[in-house]
Order: structure tokens, then sequence, then C-alpha cells
């Protein structure tokens, strides 16, 4: 069973119904158990990294998530959550990735809103996925290039738009609102 | 490199797509589930949902259409109409909608569009609003368009960018149904103003007015109705049309 960790913040029910298209079974629970004993866990969100953190220690999830050994998939906040600090808030995060998110600078238009290309892409999770293809973003603080990134995306510079290391893996874009390219990427996650 | 983005927008009303000239002489135009998919699967980038009867009765009829929509969907959909409170936001994001859209509750009451960025994020939260009249002039209306208002619309989408909006959705009444071409020199000068997306709506009526949109102004995306609605202009000739004159297009 696919798990999907409910917090406070949005899109969870976008990752069910995406799931659900591939044909693939979830449930959605803060339940540490259920967490922990998932065959693999995704972890959305969209919202705001500050609250975000304290409701996941709240729960006692902040511990739970980063004990996980079976895959992990963060999605845009869930991916930025997993690095070391955030300047949103300035919150100290999972620290999984050791790597900083920050705030886009206002030199183009921000949020980046819309469909933009990823490219270098690495690890099975891009199985069968084109350089260049394009994925659906909506954010306002990205996470720089670092030693796990395993795709990027320029917009006003380049950054991360998925990284990994051992069994977690992370993305920036919405491959669960990222039409066909995301329902591969999705599907590769599930076939790990 | 960012793409534009082509928006299809059904206006709802009980349960059902329809589409009038600027906001009257409503017809039907489909089923909106099965609208939203074709759309979908034709390459639109993003749908609008707006009830347009918004009312309490009509409530549990939107969330169904949204739920339907959600699960159907593998592309992102805004949904607004009768939009008022944090409770009516949460509803409808629960239901499956990754934004919602925002236009009389923000006139009435501005702190409501920074309640809502700090429940649900600012990408969440698109600011829809209607002007009429040229520049400077411009006021904005609400209550679906049908109500004067004593706010400037340059003025006022400054306002909505400092509140805490993620995008703001400018519909020109003047050009809305017309299909004479969108209103240029407006997207412009708002485009100078401010630093979130702006998605422009009203006067889309040929493939040109779509590159001229394009090509001359900051715009991220392009809202049109009736003739996506009516077959007059199909989403992947348009998309088509615009990669030739190398407009960044998905």
């Amino acid at each position: 069973m696919i798990a999907i960790v409910k917090y406070n913040a949005g899109n969870i029910r976008s990752v069910q119904n995406a799931l659900s298209r591939i044909g693939v079974n979830s449930i959605v629970t803060s339940d540490p158990v259920q967490i922990m004993n998932a065959e693999k866990v995704i972890f959305p969100g969209v919202g705001e990294a500050g609250s975000a953190m304290a409701y996941l220690k709240e729960l006692g999830l902040d511990e739970v998530i980063k004990s996980l050994k079976q895959p992990v998939l963060g999605i845009c906040l869930g991916m930025q959550l997993l690095c070391r600090y955030s300047e949103e808030g300035e919150t100290p995060c999972l620290n999984i990735f050791d790597a900083k998110v920050r705030r886009f600078t206002p030199n183009d238009i921000v949020p980046h809103i819309g469909w933009n290309n990823i490219e270098e892409l690495s690890t099975i999770i891009f199985n069968d996925v084109n350089e260049g293809a394009d994925v659906y973003y909506v954010h306002e603080f990205y996470v720089e290039l670092c030693q796990h990134t395993i795709g990027s995306t320029n917009y006003i510079k380049p950054f991360s738009a998925a990284l990994n290391l051992n069994n977690f893996y992370a993305t920036q874009f919405h491959p669960e609102k990222s039409s066909k390219v995301g329902q591969r990427i999705l599907n590769n996650f599930i076939e790990l | 490199m960012l793409k534009k983005r082509i928006i299809p927008c059904l206006d709802i009303k009980n349960g059902r797509t329809v589409k009038g000239v600027n906001f009257k002489n409503l017809i039907d135009a489909g089923d909106p589930v099965l609208l939203a998919s074709k759309y979908a699967e034709q390459g639109a980038d993003e749908i609008v949902l707006l009830d347009i009867s918004a009312t309490n009765e009509n409530r549990s009829t939107l969330i169904s259409i949204v739920e339907k929509v959600g699960a159907a969907l593998d592309i992102p959909f805004a949904v607004g109409g009768g939009v008022s409170s944090l409770g009516t936001a949460y509803d409808l994001l629960n239901a499956g909608a990754d934004k919602v859209c925002v236009n009389s509750a923000a006139i009435k009451n501005p702190d409501f569009i920074t309640a809502l960025a700090n429940n649900f994020g600012s990408q969440s939260i698109v600011a829809a609003v209607d002007t009429k009249g040229n520049l400077d002039a411009a006021k904005v209306y609400s209550h679906g368009g049908r109500k004067a208002t004593d706010l400037n619309t340059l003025g006022w989408v400054q306002r909505l960018d400092a509140l805490g909006a993620g995008e703001i959705l400018l519909t020109s009444m003047d050009h809305d149904g017309v299909k004479d071409g969108f209103d240029i020199s407006m997207y412009r000068q708002v485009s100078e103003l401010i630093n979130i997306p702006i998605i422009a709506s009203g006067g889309a009526g040929k493939k040109t007015h779509f590159k001229s949109l394009f090509e001359t102004t900051n715009v991220t995306g392009a809202l049109a109705a009736s003739i996506f609605h009516f077959n007059e202009i199909p989403i992947p000739g348009l998309k088509k049309y615009l990669s030739e004159f190398k407009i960044p297009i998905r």
C-alpha cells in the first residue's frame, strides 16, 4: 500500500486522484504506524514551510519521515521540507538532503507558475521521460543545485527540479498535475 | 523556458457549462466534466471553472463537479464564483481544486486575500478582476460584472499583489465576448505595475489575438471560453500556430 502523508498542507487529494488514474490504491494518513508500514510513502504538500514543520513535529511525523527506509517521494513543499533549511519562515527542516531552500529574487515574475522544462535528468525516476519535457510548477521558493540534484529547471536561475539520496526522491514540480509526463514519473516511482 | 498558458474557462450554472456575450444571453455549452477532460487531452495548460450561479443551494452541486473534474484531470484547475469565506475556499481545495478565484469578496473585504494566502499559500489564490473603461480611468466591477465600484483598476491590482494574491485574472469587460482581440494596452500597463503572473481574459476571437498578446505583453496566460466551447479555435491548432511564431508553448 502507498501511504500519502496527511498534514496541514494542500493538494493531497490531487496526488491520490493521480494514483487512482494509474490504478494504484493509496491511503491518506497521518498515523505513524501506517506510514512506517507502507510499501512506499508520498510526502506531498502546498503550503508554508514554518507552519508545516511545526505541525509535523507536533504529530511526531518529523522523526517518522526521517527514519523511513522504503522509497519516499516528496513533492513541492514536501521536497523543500526534506532539505536542511528553508528561507521561508527561516525554518530548519528534515535535513535528508543537504541543500538550502531559497526565495526567488524578483528579477522576473514570481511565483513561478506554469509549465517549464526539466533537464539533465538522471536516475530511474526519469525512465522514458525526454530531456526538456514540460512539467507543471507552482512555487515561490526553490532548492539550489546541489550534490543530490537529479534534474534541473532554469527560471531566473537554474534550480533543482528533482533530488535523490538513497531511498528518498523528490520533485519541485507537480507530477500529479503534469499530464502524461507526470504520470510516467509517478509510475516509475511506484515500480521502484 | 516558462511556457505561455492557454486556459479554457468554463462558466458553470446549475451544473452545466454556459456562455454569454458581455456576461449576458447565456446558452448551454455542455457538461463541465466532459469539456474539462476534452480540453486537457487537447493540450490545455490549465482550466478555470467559474460558478456563475454561486448561490448556497448550488454549492453542493459545484463541490461535486469539482470532485469529478479533479478525479479526471491530470492538469491543474482553478475554481471561482462566490468564494467568500475560508470555509468555502477550503471545501473547494479539499474537493481537488488547485486554486480558488476570488473576486467580489476581496472587494468587500480586501484582508480576505491575506487570510486566504496565510491559510492556503499565495500560489493557491487567484484574484479575479473585472474591469471596464480605458487605462487610467478603468474601474473595477463586482458581482460578475453587474455592479460598478469606486476602485481604480490599476490601483486595485497593485493592492491585490501586496495583499498576497498569487496571480491576477484580469478580464476586460469591454472586450469580453466581442472577439475583437485582447486589451493589449491595458495588459502592458498592468504588467509593469505588478510582479505576479497575469492571466488575460476577454476578446479572444482569432489565433492572431493570442499571438499579439504574448508578443507584446508580459502576461503568462490567456483565458478564453466560447472560441473553445464552439470549436472555433481548437486548442491543438492554436498551440501549433503560436509555436510557429516562436512563442514558448507546451
